[in-house]
């Protein structure tokens, strides 16, 4: 019996924990229902909100003594379901704990609580010239347990890379409960590298060292207009390949500039085909240097119209219409997929001409907003959900963008996460091999597989008793005390 | 089903194998075939063919580094990965390049350097291999700026033990899709499976490079000095540690890359007071191992490099062994020390072993001291990794990868 299973896990937990902290209501655990993304929902069989990695270990020793799966949960701002709670499980919510404990400017790092968010990082820090490089879109809410899990880029990954390059130490409780310590200082099997991106599968992260990055001398951000976008997707590559690794390279297409216009006004140049926002930093020498190749290369492209803004207000407001692109969709559209494909750079003018394409066959708008620099389309699919049949045709789009982006020796995701969403997905990036041999760290792990189970792999792979040497008889057999079957 | 050796089913693979000669030892430990795939295809065969006789595996690369790690309990079959030296695929415009694991990074670096692009990795040795530099994960200064080799690593293809080959990643500069297998089997020593395949993250090639040399007595705190350095907005990409006698003066050297770099190196000069230099590329001894029979690597913290120093000095005065250091600062800031016992084998092998052991007990627990590599005699005195946290996790990875054990068997710390 689930019910009486979690009933008992309550009782064991209020203690620790404390009775407000554990939440068996059923109108509380539906808003747990959802993380980011609201179309899979399922409502938790019990809540927890622990507040020190004590209470984590209890609460994930007393699952595992129990067998029942865990999930953890950061802010739910995630976009592949990954925070998606378990009806016959226990939801972790980790936004209580939120302290920064540590700030080492001397060795470039800081400690904090997986409930703290991204920005908050950044803000402690921005006054001393310092700041957190990985930069979600959502970061002002995303919590940094949430990047582990996630291995979240953003924007500016382009040059400064993933969550998994800035962090340096993690706490971890492992799916039996234990606490433990995985550090970049240590020899050995990456484990600290293994873990995050594992989206929640390998354990729950209690602690976080994360790297701090000297913020740049100067910024300029550059906004470029061309007629359409395969024009500006010739500009990326021209960018690219005269040696610049610019901060950030952004683009938007027609239907996402109308989107965000009609959302926030952002005031885009008229007539625009598609922009592109390039971000440079550094010293001010190279960024000098590097502003007029790129201002060069934009215009031999095709660009009309060309703003530069060099100070944070002009820069806001040139990032405004691309951080709003997302929600915007919604001023043009009642529903929408959200893809989050990945092409090699040079594959992307085909592969968008190949969208529009697929597009105008099935009679579904798609918005393109994407991170160019680095292949990574997110793809907004548009339909009305009140029209019978236009959810599943924009369902039928959006996979076969992905296909797409595989065909092209792509990815199914950039940044998202496979979570349930697109795990369906993973059999066709990769061999039945490669998954089991994922499987095999899960498996070292979590061998019961409760840590956040139905993400990342569409067959669980069982794990089985540890094998131990296969070789050679077992000692109970030799004995002729048991027998071998 | 009898009469056939192992020689003849390796054979019957297609794979060339041929007898071990001495020069095919791993840490001492001679095998006895050594097989030459060419293609991560025929390292499956002959692993297949491996596993079906019991074989003890050991993957092997440029050899550069087959002293390092402990001596395996077990090794029948060498896999030399150098027959598996062609680079995949290169689209310049993507900055990314797939590679076969028996490729060189100096034969890379050629290949890349025709198209303006490099792979930000240093070179501590001539003739390393990909796969030997992933499963050493080794470093350099350029770690500063660019990580380390698991930070460029974007795809990998492994074949385990029974033949199973394994694809993770990709070779799109930015993926989750799935566990990343490239970052558990960066740095384990051949102990998990044979790297056979590799994806790497590319970088242009610097517009401009230029140099900030300066020499330090040791007394001279080396703290501010770092701080000062890895906060300039001149964006220094690498700053090196050379001090072939721990009782004289260190020399500092920061790289600057990138336009404007002679500039900008001016400005990091004045950073480093008035004995400081200018000068172009960096000196040739960069990122180089500062020996070779026994070297010790202590891990640190970047604003513990400089107790780590004084922590090296302390132990070379007192237990009389002779070292040269040479290091970096990075996240994981570096000292690689070269010892030198060459004053009687049994009074030297004790001096080295209680080197390990005092520098150790210094530089713990804010920071490691591996034994890279030493002479059998000293080895087997101390312990070669030291503390590591997750060791019990590591040993349940390596349980699944290889629950045979028959992947270069105690090869790797805690008898994995």
């Amino acid at each position: 019996m689930p019910g009486d299973t979690l009933t008992l896990l309550a009782d064991r937990l209020r203690g620790p924990l404390g009775d407000q902290w554990v939440i068996t209501d059923p109108v509380r655990l539906r808003t747990y229902e959802c993380d980011g993304l609201t179309y899979h929902r399922a409502t938790p069989g019990l809540v927890v909100l622990p507040e020190t990695a004590e209470q984590v270990s209890a609460v994930v020793r007393a699952c595992a003594e129990a067998g029942v799966p865990f999930v953890a949960r950061g802010a739910g701002t995630g976009l592949s379901g990954g925070a998606l709670p378990r009806t016959d499980g226990v939801l972790i919510v980790m936004s209580r704990m939120r302290r920064i404990l540590s700030i080492d400017l001397p060795n470039r790092r800081a400690v904090v609580e997986p409930g703290v968010t991204n920005l908050a990082v950044t803000e402690a820090v921005r006054a001393d010239g310092y700041y957190y490089a990985p930069d979600p879109s959502s970061q002002q809410v995303c919590s940094i347990g949430g990047n582990v899990a996630e291995n979240s880029g953003g924007a500016h990954c382009l040059k400064y890379g993933f969550t998994v390059n800035h962090i340096l130490a993690l706490e971890i409780v492992s799916p039996d409960g234990d606490i433990m310590q995985l550090d970049a200082l240590d020899p050995g099997y990456d484990l600290l590298g293994a873990f995050i991106g594992s989206e929640g599968t390998l354990g729950v992260a209690t602690k976080i060292t994360v790297r701090l990055t000297r913020a740049p001398e100067v910024v300029t951000t550059v906004l470029a207009a061309f007629p359409g976008v395969a024009a500006g997707g010739k500009a990326v590559s021209a960018i690219i390949g005269s040696g610049i690794v610019p901060a950030a390279i952004e683009m938007m297409d027609a239907l996402a500039i109308e989107a965000a216009e009609a959302a926030v006004a952002c005031r885009y140049p008229e007539g625009a085909g598609a922009v592109l926002i390039v971000e440079l930093d550094g010293p001010a020498a190279e960024v000098a240097g590097h502003f007029e190749q790129v201002e060069r290369i934009c215009r031999e492209e095709g660009a009309f119209e060309i703003r530069v803004a060099d100070d944070p207000a002009e820069r806001a407001a040139i990032w405004k219409g691309r951080k709003s692109a997302f929600a915007a969709v919604g001023r043009i559209s009642p529903a929408y997929i959200v893809q989050d494909g990945v092409v090699p750079r040079t594959a992307l003018p085909g592969v968008l001409a190949r969208i529009a394409e697929l597009s105008a066959e099935h009679g579904i708008r798609v918005a393109n907003v994407f991170h160019a620099g680095d292949g990574n389309l997110h793809p907004l699919v548009l339909f009305d959900d009140a029209e019978p049949g236009a959810g599943e045709r924009a369902e039928h789009v959006s996979g076969m963008i992905l296909d797409l982006c595989i065909e092209h020796g792509g990815s199914i995701t950039g940044e998202h996460g496979v979570g349930v969403d697109k795990a369906r997905y993973m059999p066709k990036m990769f061999t039945e091999d490669d998954l089991d041999t994922m499987q095999l760290v899960r498996c070292a792990f979590d061998p019961k597989g409760l840590s956040n189970p139905g993400k990342v792999f569409p067959t669980p792979r069982l794990c089985g008793e540890v094998p131990g040497v296969r070789k050679g008889v077992h000692p109970l057999v030799e004995s002729g005390k048991a027998e071998q079957f | 089903m009898t009469g056939r050796s192992p020689l003849d089913t390796l054979k019957a693979t297609g794979v060339p194998v041929r007898e071990a000669v001495p020069e095919d030892a791993v840490a001492g430990v001679l095998p006895s075939w050594v097989a030459a795939p060419g293609g991560v295809g025929e390292v499956a065969e002959i692993m297949r063919a491996a596993s079906s006789l019991g074989l003890a595996v050991v993957p092997s690369g440029g050899r550069t580094k087959a002293a390092w790690g402990r001596p395996p309990e077990r090794c029948d079959l060498v896999v030399d990965t150098r027959a598996m030296d062609r680079v995949l695929e290169h689209e310049a415009g993507d900055l990314v390049v797939r590679v076969q694991a028996g490729v060189t990074l100096d034969g890379l670096a050629a290949a890349l350097a025709v198209h303006g692009q490099e792979l930000a990795l240093d070179r501590p040795l001539d003739g390393a291999t990909v796969g030997g530099t992933l499963a050493t994960a080794t470093a350099g200064p350029r770690a500063l700026r660019y990580g380390t080799a698991r930070d460029l690593l974007i795809g990998i293809t492994v074949v385990l033990a029974d033949g199973t080959v394994a694809t993770s990643g990709g070779k799109v500069v930015k993926n989750v899709a799935g566990y990343d297998l490239g970052k558990l089997f960066t740095g384990s020593y051949g102990t998990l499976g044979v790297i056979a395949e590799a994806a790497f993250r590319l970088h242009p090639m610097a517009a401009e490079r230029a140099c900030v040399t300066s020499a330090h007595p040791v007394s001279e705190d080396l703290g501010p000095l770092l701080r000062r350095v890895t906060a300039a907005q001149e964006e220094v990409s690498a700053v090196e540690i050379d001090w072939p006698d721990p009782r004289e003066p260190y020399t500092l050297t920061c790289l600057v890359e990138g336009v404007g770099a002679q500039s900008r190196a001016s400005a990091v000069r004045e950073l480093l007071g008035t004995r400081a230099s200018v000068g172009g590329e960096p000196p040739g001894e960069w990122a180089r191992l500062p020996g070779e029979t026994f070297v010790l690597e202590a891990r640190v913290r970047q604003d513990d490099l400089y107790d780590a120093m004084l922590a090296v000095a302390g132990t070379v005065r007192v237990t009389g062994v002779e070292a040269a250091v040479r290091g970096w600062a990075a996240p994981v800031s570096v000292l690689r020390i070269a010892l030198r016992t060459d004053d009687g084998p049994a009074a030297g092998d004790a001096a080295g072993a209680a080197f390990v052991t005092a520098l150790r007990d210094m530089v713990e627990p804010g920071g490691r001291v591996v034994v890279v590599t030493a002479p059998e005699e000293i080895a087997r005195r101390v312990d070669r990794f030291g503390h590591i946290g997750a060791l019990p996790l590591m040993k349940r990875v390596k349980e699944r990868f290889d629950p045979d054990r028959s992947l270069s068997p105690g090869r790797f710390v805690g008898g994995i």
